[in-house]
């Protein structure tokens, strides 16, 4: 098992316009792709707002990353599939739900392989958010690579006694798990609580008001984005209730187990 | 025995080998420490002992047998590694459960468990917990737990992370007494370590890793005393050496790395003093 897709929401300074992008246009835009991805259950709506970002991955020069995750997210993708198959929803609905887990986290990995935490942070104090608030977001941002090394080592302190986590009944496999998420809860925890006392020796919260050196600025770009994303989805919105789309049909009726 | 042929290994998105050619032969019953600089390739070497990490060039066999034929779980069976932070594998309710996990996933029946969960938690002194939750222990008691419960199932070659790590003095002296045993027992003992106090004590063989290479293998002695390769593996000699090298005295001889041979060596030399100023 390898936890390796974190790359594919790991942000890593490159030289791509989207990168330079103002961190809350990109947010405006992923949001924009989040909404319009909760609205439609229709299979070929959902393959559109998949395939939209496809040109955004490529300019920004993450594709093999993006990939990376997209394959990690298979088993995930594959398990709400059945999961909605066998609980009596349709095998359409069962993929169109795949489908929207795919176009959802493709959005999240977009943004947050292109935004480093630091322009987040920023951009967050900037739309006035607390400090406190917006710290802990983005030390959680930037945590999540450090939990996946942790993980991975859990994972291979567990393989050597001997924990095989592919073998045995679906049941078996879950609990499988147990011995790998409480290690990490637990370590996650004493992290927290050590960050926590070391932010408060080094005065964390002393100044109410704090300044910062960099002031973020939206480009013509940035508003461009945020124009398009307001615009795409009240297309979307339009498209949802107003123009009938073509319907994908699968003469295949699984039986209802539950 | 633990065999290495020409394993070269890069991790997949990084520009450099982590290990380059390296080649190197552990008998049965051995004692050896794998030492270098941060980074020199250490952790990833002994995890293909175990088949966490297969070889992408070259061979690593235990026992005779290619790696990369077995699962991690039928060669943890023979090889037991004991990670670096106790708090990375320990998650059972009581100290008892966590011990008896590998056995139940090794398939001992639950006779065995019982027994063999009681007699390693007394040979590590941990059997006034047993019923505790491992989450209570002390950070030492925490290390020997994981120790403890490797050992468990009696693997024949131990491999030991980092051991002396948040160790106090008292307790590095116990680990040492008990990888005594250990090799008393035949058990092969690999440890990985940057403790080279800790390893002047033991004396055992050195492999030293700098870069991905296998740059010394030899005597405890030999290398700790070398500071030419010392150096290319950013360590230094341990103090008792450095003692030695220091003194302002002719015939010291080279290689005297711990305590006890120090005693011995200046014991001799005050004798000898004693003696010329007397027939003086």
């Amino acid at each position: 098992m390898s936890l390796r897709f974190v790359e594919g929401f790991k942000f890593t300074k490159l030289d791509s316009p989207i990168h330079k992008m103002d961190p809350r246009s990109k947010f405006v835009l992923t949001t924009g792709l989040f909404i319009t991805a909760l609205m439609f259950t229709n299979v070929f709506a959902l393959i559109t707002i998949l395939v939209l970002q496809i040109p955004l991955i490529l300019i920004s020069r993450t594709s093999r990353r993006w990939l990376r995750s997209m394959k990690a997210g298979v088993f995930l993708g594959a398990f709400i599939f059945a999961i909605n198959a066998i609980s009596g929803t349709s095998l359409i609905l069962a993929i169109a739900f795949s489908l929207r887990f795919f176009a959802i986290m493709s959005a999240f990995s977009f943004f947050f392989m292109t935004t480093s935490p630091d322009d987040l942070g920023l951009s967050l104090d900037q739309i006035h958010v607390p400090y406190s608030i917006s710290f802990t977001f983005t030390t959680a941002v930037r945590l999540v690579p450090t939990m996946a090394i942790d993980a991975q080592t859990v994972v291979d302190a567990q393989r050597s006694r001997g924990l095989e986590l592919d073998k045995g009944s679906l049941m078996k496999r879950i609990r499988n798990y147990i011995p790998i998420l409480i290690p990490l809860i637990i370590s996650a925890i004493r992290r927290s609580v050590e960050l926590a006392e070391a932010l408060e020796s080094r005065a964390f919260g002393a100044t109410e008001h704090r300044t910062a050196i960099v002031t973020l600025k939206l480009h013509f770009v940035d508003y461009l984005t945020i124009m398009g994303t307001i615009l795409g989805v009240a297309l979307a919105t339009y498209v949802y209730f107003r123009v009938p789309l073509p319907t994908l049909n699968i003469p295949i009726k699984l039986p209802r187990i539950f | 025995m633990i065999s290495v042929d020409n394993v070269s290994y890069r991790y997949s998105g990084t520009p450099k080998d982590v290990l380059t050619g390296v080649n190197l032969q552990i008998q049965d019953g051995e004692f050896v420490a794998i030492m270098g600089e941060n980074g020199a390739g250490k952790t990833t070497l002994v995890k293909m002992f175990n088949g966490l990490i297969k070889p992408r060039e070259g061979s690593v066999y235990v026992d005779g047998i290619d790696t990369r034929e077995k699962s991690v779980a039928q060669l943890s069976r023979d090889v037991g590694l004991i990670f670096q932070n106790p708090d990375h594998q320990l998650f059972a309710e009581t100290v008892a459960e966590e011990l008896s996990f590998s056995l139940r996933n090794f398939g001992f029946d639950e006779q065995t468990i019982k027994r063999r969960v009681t007699n390693i938690s007394t040979a590590l002194d941990l059997e006034k917990y047993v019923d505790s939750s491992p989450f209570v222990l002390s950070g030492g008691e925490r290390k020997r737990l994981a120790l403890a419960a490797i050992l468990v199932w009696d693997p024949k070659h131990i491999i030991m992370d980092e051991p002396t790590i948040g160790q106090d003095y008292l307790q590095k002296d116990r680990l040492r007494q008990f990888i005594v045993q250990l090799i008393s027992q035949g058990k092969t003992i690999i440890i990985v370590t940057h403790d080279i106090e800790f390893v002047a004590e033991c004396k055992p063989r050195i492999v030293l890793l700098s870069k991905g290479a296998v740059i010394a293998d030899d005597s405890a002695p030999k290398i700790l005393t070398n500071d030419e390769t010392l150096a290319k593996a950013s360590l230094v000699r341990p103090q008792i050496a450095e003692l030695i090298h220091q003194l302002p005295i002719s015939e010291k001889p080279p290689d005297i790395i711990d305590a006890y041979a120090a005693r011995e060596f200046l014991l001799t030399r005050l004798l000898k003093r004693n003696e010329t100023e007397e027939l003086r």
